[in-house]
């Protein structure tokens, strides 16, 4: 084992590590901090499972960005959906055999990630482009874009120009997966990818991208529409109702 | 008139370009300490106020989940860039929702978040300043909470619950603001918003008595306080006397008494309004609904029913139940609270009610979505009654209806600029420009179909379009109260 692929096999490690514990942290805060009260943007649906839908096409078809911006829609969701597609295909490098409706993604897989670019790409020229947007933008938000290029740029160069020892690059992540070190594939472009996905995974947690967990808390989005039917109290709002208060 | 430019009607709805500080102010008059200390806040900025702000900040983000995720969620996409009524009207960037949460936001990740902590400027974190203090307390107070922004948002980020929870930072160091403050401390201590005594209350209804036998040559009664009738009604006190409300409020009383329902109103709860709300004073808001319960038990009422109001139809729909509830003791038949147009509603689809509608023939007309009620409640059994039930209602009463633009109104209603905590005249500036879209899309209404008048249900909206009206062109009177339709439409029976 040399010295490099050491170090890559720690840091994703540690990445994976951070990732979970953290992302795990601010999920239980969500969960846990009470909603005081019947705040859903109306009309809201009135079950629980109307709420599951309503959800359910926030997240995978951006409904009310549909509404809100064409552009910003068609760039968010050509992203987020090639993303999908490409974390799927890329499926085979972790398990053994690979699936068989893993493997016939495949294709789809691999051209989805020019739509990935797209997406990115479309959504950098808006935040430089737009004066709004702009004006609402820190460094941070021009560089997680590129961030998600670099890994997007690099990954695509690996499927279509920069061919790597794959075979070998699977026997790492295996490797990873059941503590036997293999051995890491030292292209520059295989270095980059997977040093990029490192540093997406360990900001993840303190970044804007809690937009992912967020969505499915927003009390605006998940609550239904009943509080005439139901009394909504939190724990903390039952203390004022002892007799003196 | 005016001591600020009136924005001009846009030819088509056209995104402003940016005019950074345009609306940069000392914000409306500072509460008094008696004001602030009525509501249980300190009296003025206290010394350590900066520490005193952080410490409530991490108060409430460990009660509000809304704020805590809001804080977190936005990705600054833009798609609310566009959508809030006062920066249509005024250009000022920090109008746009997401720069309007960013005044927290920057605080907050300084505060709170491993990024801001360490890498500040990296994520636009900032250190809580006396400057920002100011710009808190000056944009917070140029949002209405009408939650058109958390319709458009992606993540349902709404800037209302932002606002509420500076207010709320504000309020608990001794930094708040006059009008709304004001007002909860005056329903604390005579029952409503306009400091009406009983005996004045008294005195008006009987006036309205009086002009209804009149005009109409039936006695219809205005009871107050009186003991076990069908319906509390709980109604905002610009209903006792502005205009156009107090047209409605007969509206209100022809109605129930064409179908025979007795009601009173109370003297103690004689408020629907709860400001509390606007200041994100959940302590507050509660106080204020408990006095409607107080009300309900000691009249030994049935029901209890809103008149037309916005943010009271929230915290009546919404909030009423947790906070006052549960309502047991009332007639389980009914749902608690209801709104006077479901009950009008439901009478006229069961014929109860007979109306002529030609009485309202010399006017056209087009209806108004109050914010708070078109995307924070509901009316009737399905969602969107709340936009179906006061349209079929006016309908019911008048001849000649049209819509306004279809993206100005239900919940992609613009609000009337005067919500929110903002109608007071320290702010008309904000106020009228905030107006902008509302009264383009009626321009458009009046030019397509000859619209003469806009009517809503809400004390704000009326108030404040019979201020903002003149300013684009229009004329006070314009905008009607829908219980006043209601109220030239009804045929009373004869006396008997």
């Amino acid at each position: 084992m040399d010295f490099i692929s050491v170090v890559y096999a720690l840091l994703f490690y540690l990445a994976s590590v951070i990732f979970v514990v953290f992302v795990a942290r601010k999920i239980y805060q969500y969960a846990t901090v009470p909603a005081p009260l019947k705040i859903p943007t109306m009309p809201a649906p009135l079950t629980t499972s109307g709420v599951a839908l309503r959800l359910a096409r926030e997240v995978v078809f951006f409904e009310s960005l549909f509404r809100s911006n064409k552009w910003i829609w068609l760039f968010g969701w050509m992203f987020h959906l090639a993303l999908l597609v490409v974390l799927l295909r890329h499926l085979r490098y972790f398990i053994d055999p690979v699936w068989m409706w893993v493997a016939l993604i495949q294709p789809f897989g691999k051209y989805a990630s020019f739509f990935m670019l797209i997406g990115l790409a479309g959504l950098l020229a808006r935040r430089i482009v737009v004066e709004r947007i702009r004006y609402i933008s820190n460094p941070s938000d021009y560089l997680m874009l590129l961030l998600l290029l670099l890994i997007g740029m690099s990954g695509t160069m690996l499927t279509f120009v920069l061919h790597t020892d794959i075979v070998q690059l699977k026997a790492f992540t295996l490797g990873l997966l059941y503590f036997d070190w293999q051995p890491l594939p030292k292209d520059p472009a295989v270095l980059v990818h997977l040093g990029a996905v490192i540093v997406l995974m360990i900001i993840f947690p303190f970044s804007k991208l809690l937009h992912a967990p967020g969505i499915f808390f927003s009390p605006s989005r998940n609550q239904v529409d009943n509080a005439r039917e139901k009394r909504h109290i939190a724990e903390w709002a039952t203390k004022l109702e002892t007799p003196n208060n | 008139m005016a001591a600020f430019d009136v924005p001009p009607f846009r030819p088509y709805p056209i995104i402003p370009e940016l005019k950074p500080d345009a609306m940069k102010k000392d914000g409306p008059f500072i509460a008094k300490p008696d004001h602030q200390e009525a509501l249980g806040f300190p009296g003025k900025l206290v010394d350590n106020w900066q520490e005193k702000a952080i410490e409530k900040m991490g108060d409430l983000l460990k009660r509000f989940r809304s704020f805590q995720v809001y804080m977190d969620a936005c990705v600054k996409c833009g798609a609310c860039t566009d959508k809030c009524h006062y920066f249509i009207g005024t250009s000022d960037p920090k109008n746009m929702p997401v720069a309007r949460q960013d005044l927290l936001r920057q605080v907050y990740r300084r505060y709170f978040t491993f990024a801001g902590k360490y890498f500040p400027k990296l994520v636009g974190a900032k250190d809580l300043t006396r400057e920002i203090l100011d710009e808190w307390y000056n944009y917070y107070h140029q949002c209405s909470q009408c939650r058109r922004c958390s319709v458009f948002c992606p993540y349902g980020i709404d800037t209302a619950e932002i606002s509420m929870a500076a207010r709320e930072i504000m309020d608990s160091i001794g930094h708040g603001q006059k009008y709304c403050n004001e007002i909860i401390a005056k329903v604390y201590k005579i029952g409503n918003n306009l400091g009406l005594p009983e005996p004045a209350l008294r005195d008006t209804l009987e006036g309205l008595e009086e002009d209804i036998l009149d005009a109409t040559g039936v006695a219809v009664r205005l009871p107050i306080d009186e003991e076990g009738v069908d319906v509390l009604l709980v109604t905002p006190s610009a209903d006792f006397f502005a205009e156009p409300h107090v047209d409605g409020l007969v509206g209100y009383a022809k109605v129930f008494h064409q179908a025979g329902i007795s009601w009173t109103i109370s003297s103690y709860a004689s408020e629907a309004a709860n400001f509390s709300m606007f200041i994100g004073s959940y302590e507050n808001m509660r106080k204020i609904a408990l006095r409607i319960r107080q009300a309900a038990i000691d009249l030994k009422v049935k029901r209890i029913v809103f008149g037309e109001c916005g943010h009271a139809w929230r915290v009546a729909y919404s909030f009423l139940n947790t906070l006052a509830g549960p309502f047991d003791f009332l007639d389980p038949k009914y749902p608690v609270p209801q709104h006077i147009c479901e009950l009008t509603y439901d009478l006229i689809q069961r014929g109860a009610l007979k109306l002529d509608k030609t009485a309202n023939d010399h006017m056209k007309l087009t209806f108004h979505d109050s914010c708070n009620v078109a995307r924070a409640t509901r009316m009737g059994s399905m969602p969107g009654g709340q936009f179906v039930i006061p349209r079929e209602v006016i309908k019911a009463v008048c001849n000649h209806y049209y819509d306004m633009p279809s993206d100005t109104i239900h919940d992609g209603t613009f609000c009337c600029g005067g919500g929110g905590g903002l109608l007071t005249d320290d702010l008309m500036e904000v106020r009228v420009k905030g107006a902008l879209p509302r009264m383009e899309a009626l321009k458009q209404v009046t030019d397509d179909h000859g619209v003469t008048h806009m009517a809503a249900i809400c004390a704000i909206c009326k108030s404040q379009f019979t201020k903002v009206l003149p300013y684009y062109g229009f004329r006070m009177d314009q905008i009607v109260s829908v219980h006043q339709l209601v109220s030239n439409a009804i045929v009373l029976s004869p006396p008997e």
